[in-house]
């Protein structure tokens, strides 16, 4: 098999830090708060290392969109069985400005230039919960989408694809090339062996502008402000 | 190092995810969970500064963050893993032949089989070289004849082998690997013990055990050899300490932040801030160190982690003597810490003698 994945992951803020807004309530405290991998993208990198190792896949590439601390987030992924990364640059306003339409127009360009066969994201982010990037990146593909997978199986150049959905689960059946975003119960991601992150020093990551792909990050929303919410109300 | 952080951040997560729910309970019953070296094994921790034979090959700074992320949940499980990396696989990796390392080194790095050390004995802790346990060689049958007692020794109960150290008639103290299943050996679990109680310590009891010649452990003779285990170990301890201070640390914050008397939380009264600062102060100031202090590294680091652990266990007033919150658990088992692997007092006279140039350990010149 000659498919290659690409799998994208956001670096976010951790899951157990507390958020705090910014006094100015443009945004949230992000200076000095611990960031790790989107629990997402964990899984969606674990399912793409799974197919590699079953010998369904020849290449996962790991691609991360931001400043350098990005790389971290490469990384961990590389340490997880990542072949290699790609690091798009963006960074200062642009970066704060950075959402699913950006993102995907990059993603839909590195698909065709790298000429991946499947796309694997999470299903959304934990710090802006849009779940859109996936759906957007398959549109400007117009490749088929499998979201909210809580299992995924590759029959011949198909794929089937168990939905989490509201009113239970469906499985649909979808051609490659496709995206798949990543819900909790697709798997359990394996916790980075000492070995395979040292290896993951020696693997990889090409670094590359959006520029390059043709792609404007500018963004077509302005953020007007940033609350904390309120606290509920007592009876 | 960036591959360095990412092996603490890794590492830190298995500990919190799969380690700390089980801790209450080991501790509470006295549980010792065997599995944690597969574990361990598998995530390639074990011997992590060992090159090849299945080992990872990393620095030393790699394995005391990898020591402070274990026993910021336990010194329990701390400590069987140094015994298993520091104590038993460095010793067959540094003095072994080229057999015996293939012949254990990859099971015991992936915590197939479980080691122990054997060198304190009931009547010699701090002095080794009076060690009454012998070892006489039998020309005849190519073995030797180990006889003695080893006391207060990690994972022996559950040990599959024993890195013994004993005298031999020449005088000299060598390292000897004895099997389970080797008879005259028994290895008893030392009962009433209120430290370290997630990890498993018993004595090593050897009555004429024969040992063929191909498991003793050539290429050291001496003191130097346990020595030379231990300082390895040491530097894990001394970061390892730390670990389990930063844990009381934050549970002593975030405890006083969260209960309120007399109308305001714990945290805004001036003792208990200071309490807190000085804390910090010295959990910092201890993880500055480099590893050729490592004798004040060590003694520093045990004494100050448990000064901080019993100032969080008084900041909790009551509910710091439940083993629910943890803190009380610390406060034991850095009784034992403090006193392994060479005791406060016994470092002091080491820094002492490096100090003014004269020994004081014993009365004579």
């Amino acid at each position: 098999m000659s498919a290659r994945v690409l799998v994208g992951v956001k670096r976010v803020i951790d899951y157990a830090v507390k958020i705090r807004v910014k006094p100015d309530r443009t945004g949230v405290v992000t200076d000095g708060v611990k960031h790790s991998m989107n629990p997402f993208c964990e899984i969606a990198v674990e399912e793409a290392v799974k197919l590699k190792e079953k010998k369904l896949v020849k290449e996962v590439v790991a691609v991360s969109c931001g400043p350098q601390q990005v790389q971290e987030t490469i990384r961990t992924a590389l340490a997880m069985g990542a072949d290699r990364g790609i690091h798009v640059e963006v960074s200062g306003k642009d970066y704060e400005t950075l959402g699913p339409l950006q993102v995907s127009k990059i993603f839909a360009a590195l698909a065709k230039k790298e000429q991946a066969d499947l796309i694997i994201l999470g299903k959304q982010a934990i710090d802006d919960d849009c779940n859109q990037t996936g759906q957007m990146t398959a549109a400007l593909l117009d490749w088929p989408q499998g979201t909210f997978a809580s299992e995924v199986t590759l029959e011949a150049d198909k794929l089937k694809v168990v939905r989490e959905i509201d009113g239970g689960l469906e499985t649909i059946k979808i051609n490659l090339p496709a995206v798949v975003t990543a819900d909790l119960r697709l798997n359990t991601p394996r916790y980075a062996t000492l070995p395979n992150i040292m290896k993951a020093k020696k693997k990889k990551i090409t670094n590359v502008k959006p520029a390059d792909l043709g792609v404007d990050v500018s963004s077509r929303l302005e953020v007007l402000k940033v609350e904390k919410l309120k606290e509920a109300g007592r009876i | 190092t960036e591959e360095e952080i990412m092996i603490r951040d890794s590492f830190c997560t298995y500990c919190q995810e799969k380690l700390m729910p089980r801790i209450l309970m080991a501790n509470r019953n006295e549980h010792f969970h065997r599995e944690i070296l597969n574990e361990m094994g598998e995530l390639g921790v074990l011997g992590p500064t060992i090159q090849g034979y299945g080992c990872a090959g990393t620095s030393y700074v790699a394995y005391g963050l990898i020591a402070r992320e274990v026993e910021r949940v336990d010194s329990g499980y701390r400590s069987v893993m140094s015994v298993q990396s520091s104590l038993v696989m460095h010793p067959i990796n540094a003095y072994g032949t080229e057999a015996q390392k293939q012949k254990y080194l990859p099971k015991l790095a992936r915590g197939e089989i479980l080691g122990c050390f054997g060198l304190t004995e009931p009547n010699h802790g701090s002095d080794p070289g009076g060690m009454e346990t012998k070892a006489k060689y039998n020309p005849s049958s190519r073995t030797y004849t180990i006889s003695g007692a080893k006391t207060w020794i990690t994972n022996s109960p559950y040990a599959d082998i024993c890195v013994v150290w004993a005298k031999c008639e020449d005088g000299r103290v060598r390292g000897f690997v004895l099997e389970r299943g080797m008879e005259g050996l028994s290895t008893p679990k030392i009962e009433g013990k209120f430290s370290l109680r997630a990890s498993a310590t018993g004595m090593i009891l050897m009555d004429e055990v024969e040992v063929p010649e191909e498991n003793l452990l050539p290429h050291v003779s001496g003191l130097a050899g346990p020595f030379g285990c231990l300082n390895n170990a040491r530097y894990g301890i001394a970061w390892g300490a730390l670990g389990a201070a930063e844990f009381c640390f934050h549970a002593a914050r975030q405890y006083t932040l969260d209960r309120i008397q007399f109308g305001v939380p714990l945290a805004r009264n001036q003792l208990i801030q200071k309490k807190m600062a000085d804390m910090l102060t010295e959990i910092t100031i201890g993880l500055q160190h480099t590893p050729e202090m490592i004798s004040m590294l060590k003694r520093n680091s045990c004494g100050k982690a448990l000064d901080i652990a019993r100032q969080a266990r008084d900041m909790l007033g009551g509910n710091g003597i439940a083993d629910e919150y943890h803190i009380i658990r610390h406060v034991m088992n850095l009784e034992a810490v403090n006193t392994y692997e060479g005791t406060h007092d016994i470092h002091a006279l080491i820094l002492g003698r490096a100090i003014t140039g004269l020994q004081s350990f014993t009365v004579g010149k």
